[in-house]
């Protein structure tokens, strides 16, 4: 073995030098891009500031209610830095930020980020049970009508994906209500837990059918299950269109390639093809669509919540806008920024990682 | 571009008959398309009701009459009345022009702001390019409704402010599209011909390279109109939109939620009405892009 390298140390220290100039390349590439997400953090962070100043409620009253005298009116005004310059007030609220200081909300009295902590698993839960949704119907929906190309069922396919993209998914929401709740007495409403149970299960994860799970409450398990079903499927259908576009897209363009022609002449019927050998090819693109659905559903989270009573990050917001809570507002939509880049980077990281032909 | 035109035409004998020559051969590929065909008659429907809703709806759409709450729809009242006793076909009717005029006024800021930008980028290139698409990137960077519900926060609630708020999400992707089409553009011959004649860079972009951005913008604008759509819906159903009493269809939604269990018909027509116009503009823009995209396997 050694031996046999010997004879090759030359050409190996040429590869080395080689080596060496690409890493440097590699370098420069990954702090080009450091730089750019650090660029657009701040650029998130410079938006958020934007609104929260341009919104029309005065934030010193919205502490010290509207009945102040001219004092205490001046202190907290003080206090809130609002006689500074624009710059410095976005200094020292970058500065807060970077500290994870994001202010205390002036509705429910906690700091912003504890009660983002608090929010945010609900809002996760949902999010998985609808992209699981989004899944299983979609990615079937696509395969068939892909496989189905331009006969009916290829178009009843078409219109089952755009309706659940053209529906309001909050006109949606309580069509389901009506129906499920109001009439067939199906499922709860309102919230992620029935009252009784509220406050009985310790957060572990906050995500309560886990945590109701690793306990083995199955009463309570139920109970969350039926709460968190029709948000859940519904957000999650709203998914299907382009979860089952993009499927069907990127199994016809698989079935148009020459493995697929010599496993038919082998005899392979459509259905093994599919799942042997396209599946396997396609699975990379998918889980990109998926992730990047995740990032969508963030929107359509905002309205079910309302819709549904469910105490998520939407909810949060949409609480924070009608209450005229600066603080609650700016951290909200940071924290969906901030998600929604986060989730399109690992994407992106995700694809080149897993996908051979990229690297 | 449709394997059905005539094989032997004069070739066009200027600009605009080859622009005209092209529109037909493109209305003959579309005519093909049935579902786009659907979806094109419901948009013309949403158009022709919006441009005469006071002679279609039978009713004044904000009028009350608290004598006749909440009835079931009848052969007087076809959607039935609301909480206040007014007219809900009427107001699903004047919802329309709403709609229409929110599609309009975002179509009016988003396609030249996303022109200038774009454009500019692509063809000044360098740091100016690097500067307007990094705050392009930030834009795009939350999601749509999100960004839309902050803004119309922060700008005050109201029909104008809403869609102000919608056109401030929806330009992005406007600019990212003309810059494409800017970069393939500016190294053409055409365009160092004109600029040897000595044509300002400015002249060039607005005279040379933007219209030709300008029929790829307005497709791109109509297929991302159902998205607005439903932006606009969500904005106002969640109060941030129209103001009471002017008819929305979100917004009634919103306020016919407390009298759903009792009269499902308060909410279910503004609602369908929300969900016909935006599939409307689903299958036209389908349609749009099988048409234009010949590569395209549907």
């Amino acid at each position: 073995m050694s031996a046999a390298s010997r004879p090759s140390q030359a050409p190996a220290d040429e590869a080395g030098a080689e080596d060496h100039s690409e890493r440097l390349a590699v370098l420069g590439r990954v702090a080009g891009r450091i730089l750019s997400i650090v660029l657009t953090l701040l650029g998130l962070l410079l938006l958020t500031f934007t609104m929260g100043r341009l919104l029309p409620a005065d934030p010193v009253l919205a502490i010290t209610g509207a009945e102040v005298n001219k004092a205490t009116y001046d202190r907290v005004y003080q206090e809130l830095g609002l006689d500074r310059p624009v710059w410095e007030q976005f200094l020292t609220y970058l500065g807060k930020v970077l500290r994870g200081d994001l202010g205390v909300s002036a509705t429910t009295g906690h700091s912003v980020l504890t009660d983002l902590a608090h929010v945010f698993p609900a809002t996760l839960e949902l999010a998985m049970v609808a992209v699981v949704t989004g899944v299983l119907i979609g990615v079937p929906l696509g395969i068939v009508a892909a496989v189905n190309r331009g006969k009916p069922i290829d178009h009843v396919a078409r219109i089952i994906g755009l309706a659940g993209h053209s529906v309001p998914i909050f006109w949606l929401g309580l069509m389901a209500l009506l129906l499920f709740y109001a009439k067939l007495h199906w499922v709860d409403a309102s919230g992620r837990l029935s009252v009784f149970y509220e406050g009985m299960m310790e957060p572990v994860t906050g995500l309560l059918l886990l945590d109701t799970a690793m306990a083995r409450d199955w009463d309570m398990f139920r109970d969350v299950v039926s709460h968190i079903a029709l948000p859940g499927l519904l957000l999650g259908y709203y998914s299907v269109a382009y979860i089952s576009r993009m499927t069907r897209s990127f199994v016809l363009e698989q079935l148009n390639q020459e493995y697929v022609v010599a496993a038919r002449a082998k005899g392979l019927s459509t259905f093994q093809i599919v799942w042997r050998h396209v599946f396997k090819n396609i699975r990379v693109q998918l889980l990109t669509i998926v992730a990047l659905t995740l990032g969508g559903l963030l929107d359509g989270a905002v309205l079910i919540e309302t819709v549904f009573g469910w105490p998520g990050l939407g909810q949060y917001l949409t609480r924070g806008l009608t209450m005229n809570d600066m603080n609650v507002v700016m951290g909200a939509v940071l924290l969906t920024g901030t998600l929604f880049v986060t989730i399109n980077l690992i994407t992106d990281r995700l694809y080149k990682v897993l996908d051979a032909r990229t690297r | 571009m449709s394997a059905s035109a005539p094989v032997l035409q004069r070739p066009p004998s200027g600009a605009r008959a080859a622009l005209l020559r092209q529109l037909a051969d493109g209305w003959h590929a579309y005519r093909q398309h049935v579902m786009g065909m659907v979806g094109l008659a419901l948009v013309v429907l949403l158009l022709v009701v919006a441009l005469f809703a006071p002679w279609i709806a039978p009713f004044d759409p904000n009028v009350q009459d608290l004598q006749q709450r909440l009835l079931p729809p009848s052969a007087l009242y076809w959607f039935g009345t609301d909480h206040l006793g007014r007219d809900v076909f009427s107001r699903v009717v004047f919802g329309a022009r709403t709609t229409v005029e929110i599609v309009l006024l975002v179509t009016i800021i988003v396609a030249p702001v996303g022109l200038v930008i774009g454009t500019t980028a692509g063809y000044a290139g360098g740091l100016v390019d690097e500067v307007l698409m990094r705050i392009t990137d930030i834009f795009l960077a939350f999601p749509g409704l999100v960004l839309a519900l902050g803004f119309a926060a922060a700008l005050g609630p109201g029909l104008t402010n809403a869609t102000i708020a919608i056109a401030l999400t929806a330009w992005p992707p406007i600019a990212r599209l003309a810059r494409a089409e800017t970069l393939s553009l500016r190294k053409a011959d055409f365009i160092a011909a004109v600029r040897l004649q000595g044509a300002t860079p400015s002249r060039i972009v607005l005279r040379h390279i933007l219209p030709l951005c300008i029929p790829s913008v307005i497709v791109r604008v109509t297929l991302n109109m159902a998205g607005v759509i439903l932006t606009a819906a969500g904005l106002g159903f969640l109060g941030l939109g129209a103001q009471p009493p002017l008819s929305e269809w979100g917004a009634m939604v919103s306020s016919g939620r407390q009298f759903m269990i009792d009269s499902p018909w308060v909410v279910a027509a503004p609602g369908l009405a929300i969900a016909a116009i935006t599939l409307a503009f689903n299958l036209a823009g389908d349609a749009l892009r099988d048409v234009l995209d010949p590569r395209g396997d549907r």
